[in-house]
């Protein structure tokens, strides 16, 4: 099967220069620097590469939309702060193939004319940070970045920076914020980064395992590499597959696989041979699959048609013995830790979830708890800054809606049932008659 | 510029949850280079801020109302900046942390791989709950969210690795090394 960003994991000591030099690292980049930047730029977007640390935007059209005319220099921002629920992969590309990672910024930055990127990795990834900044060093000291990048006429510097532990830092406006030096709060859009960025200057903000794949556009040309995914969904991308299933991993397959193929063949099936009872597709954002939805092809567009998304192709997988109730507070529990405060509905409503999902569970449900998970859930969505309270809400919305006589019983469980003494469960209150 | 002075001496009754070192605290002359370096890489000041509050952890291992008003003063940003960003994020300790911390994933992945059985079994073998430090000062505890190592559920972070497919077993193996 063919692998392209995972291609060089297990190769020992990939992650040096002389290594990955000899398995084709900066071997593209004579070639693109042939190419100029608008040419290149187009390339990228007719080889339908798509963001991929969620939102799936065509990564060349983002590239675009830089102003032609400002005077304020450019920044590539690169978003390596991983942290939905469920996705494990652009670590690995960090760990493994860092110098792959470091072309990919290298031929972004000549496409957008950019001298200076940044890598913003989460405060957790020692390892990553590790490997990245040594290969940052080893680069360097070989004239592959600095004043001159292999002789040719462009500065290119490259700064790692550290986060601090907020998953929010993952969203492109608040990773900025942060990389300003401030708390990671949303900021509203428009202006978007391209035109207002860091420090205010025009900014591009990339997923690292989307950069991984520009040097391969390059070195396939943009055609075949689109050609390995599918309709309008460029080439492979890592799919993270965890919970339930016999092999879990990071599988690097085309755009387009199906989930039932990557859930049953690549992943082994569910463990013990148990059904299954629901699938996240792309991390714990997106809304929940029920068994009869997972013929669909794994991209952007297919799965949006079904109501659900792609993001960043977490698969998290549960079976049949799994309470979908319990399921749901250790979710809703991460959406209201990770609120950035800022906006009401969120802050409040994320919190009011947590604490219904709690009752019930601790069989304290009352009647109208089930529609009103679903109320405050559709009250957050659409009234937020960023796309995370839609992210919060609409996992309770499906997980509600496909699971609700599951959650109904718990709420009866919950309720003094008829046959309970009637005089007891009305103690302290005027009972008229028995 | 505004003038700010410090939110604790305004309000001097509120428990921000942070613990003062007991004598002053100033920075080492490698940490002085190091910060040199740090500002070199960015444009401005202020964006030296996430990396300057690490710097300060690793030498003075948790950051402490002193330790942020010299951040404030090396960084020339008022100091209540400086504790909302110390407060916003996860990382930065705001009391002294025992000899290991041991972060162990709570999120859906970890979950569904059996994580709340491991942290009580955890929790009651260190005899001390999220947030908290053994009395000799070894093992700090603490829930996290997702660490993105979901493929080797349950995963923990000890110190400044990943440890992950965790058991009861491995779980005494790795404390018992400690
Ligand atoms: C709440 C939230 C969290 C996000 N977390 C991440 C993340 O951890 N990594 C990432 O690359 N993108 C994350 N994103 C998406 C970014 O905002 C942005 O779309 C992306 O970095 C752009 O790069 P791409 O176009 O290459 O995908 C997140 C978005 C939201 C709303
Ligand atoms: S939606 Fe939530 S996370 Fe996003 S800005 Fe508003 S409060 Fe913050
Ligand atoms: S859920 Fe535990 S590492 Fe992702």
């Amino acid at each position: 099967m063919l692998k392209l960003v995972t291609k060089n994991v297990g190769i020992e000591n990939s992650h040096t220069l002389s290594v990955a030099r000899s398995h084709g690292a900066y071997s593209r980049l004579e070639a693109a620097f042939a190419m100029t930047p608008e040419a290149l730029t187009a390339e990228v977007i007719k080889s339908n590469l798509r963001g991929l640390g969620g939102a799936g935007f065509p990564a060349g059209r983002k590239w675009s939309f830089l102003p032609k005319d400002s005077p304020k220099p450019r920044y590539l921002v690169v978003n390596g702060d991983e942290g939905e629920p469920g996705t494990c992969k652009d670590k690995i590309i960090m760990i493994h193939d860092p110098h792959l990672l470091i072309e990919g910024i290298i031929i972004t930055c000549w496409a957008i004319q950019s001298h200076k990127a940044f890598i913003y990795i989460r405060g957790e990834y020692d390892l990553p940070v590790e490997h990245v900044e040594q290969a940052i060093v080893e680069a360097k000291a070989a004239g592959i970045l600095g004043e001159t990048v292999m002789g040719h006429d462009f500065a290119l510097d490259i700064v790692v920076h550290r986060g601090a532990g907020a998953y929010i830092c993952g969203e492109e406006t608040a990773l900025l914020e942060s990389l300003e030096g401030k708390r990671g709060w949303p900021r509203l859009k428009p202006p978007f980064p391209a035109v207002e960025g860091y420090m205010r200057c025009p900014t591009v903000v990339n997923n690292v395992e989307t950069l991984s794949y520009v040097p391969y556009v390059v070195e396939m040309g943009a055609q075949p590499f689109a050609d390995l995914g599918s309709e309008r969904n460029g080439g492979l991308r890592m799919y993270s597959i965890s919970g339930r299933v016999n092999r879990p991993g990071v599988y690097e397959l085309p755009m387009g696989t199906p989930l039932r193929e990557m859930i049953y063949d690549h992943a082994q099936g569910v463990t013990g041979g148990r059904a299954l009872k629901a699938v996240i597709p792309g991390g714990s954002s997106a809304p929940i699959l029920t068994p009869d939805e997972i013929d669909v092809p794994m991209d952007f567009d297919s799965l949006a048609k079904r109501g659900t998304m792609l993001g960043s192709a977490g698969v998290i997988v549960f079976d049949e013995t799994v309470s979908m109730v319990e399921a749901l507070k250790v979710i809703i529990r991460f959406y209201a830790h990770e609120s950035c405060g800022q906006c009401t509905p969120c802050r409040e409503g994320t919190a009011w979830l947590e604490k219904i999902v709690e009752r019930i569970l601790d069989l304290g449900g009352r009647p109208g708890d089930v529609d009103n998970m679903l109320r405050i859930s559709r009250n957050i969505m659409g009234n937020t800054i960023c796309p995370f309270g839609d992210g919060a809400a609409l996992p309770v919305v499906s997980c509600v809606t496909k699971f609700r006589p599951e959650f109904e019983a718990w709420v009866r469980r919950g309720q003094p049932v008829t046959t309970l003494p009637v005089r007891e469960a009305h103690i302290g209150e005027p009972v008229a008659a028995v | 510029m505004i003038e700010h002075t410090s939110i604790r001496e305004s309000s001097p009754t509120i428990d921000y949850g942070m613990v003062d070192h007991p004598g002053p605290v100033s920075w080492s002359d490698a940490a002085r280079r190091d910060m040199a370096a740090i500002f070199a890489r960015y444009p401005d000041k202020r964006s030296a801020t996430l990396p300057i509050l690490w710097l300060a952890v690793r030498e003075f291992g948790w950051i402490s109302p002193q330790v942020e008003k010299i951040a404030a003063e090396i960084l020339g940003r008022p100091l209540n900046e400086i504790h909302i960003v110390v407060t916003f994020y996860t990382m930065y300790p705001r009391r002294p942390m025992g000899q290991h911390h041991i972060q162990i994933c709570r999120n859906v992945s970890c979950w569904l791989a059996g994580a709340a059985d491991l942290s009580r079994y955890l929790q009651q073998r260190l005899g001390i709950g999220p947030g908290e430090t053994t009395a000799d000062g070894k093992f700090s505890f603490s829930e996290v969210e997702c660490l993105c190592y979901c493929e080797c559920a349950p995963a923990m972070r000890l110190d400044n690795r990943y440890v992950g497919n965790l058991t009861k077993t491995s779980i005494d193996q790795l404390i018992g090394e400690k």
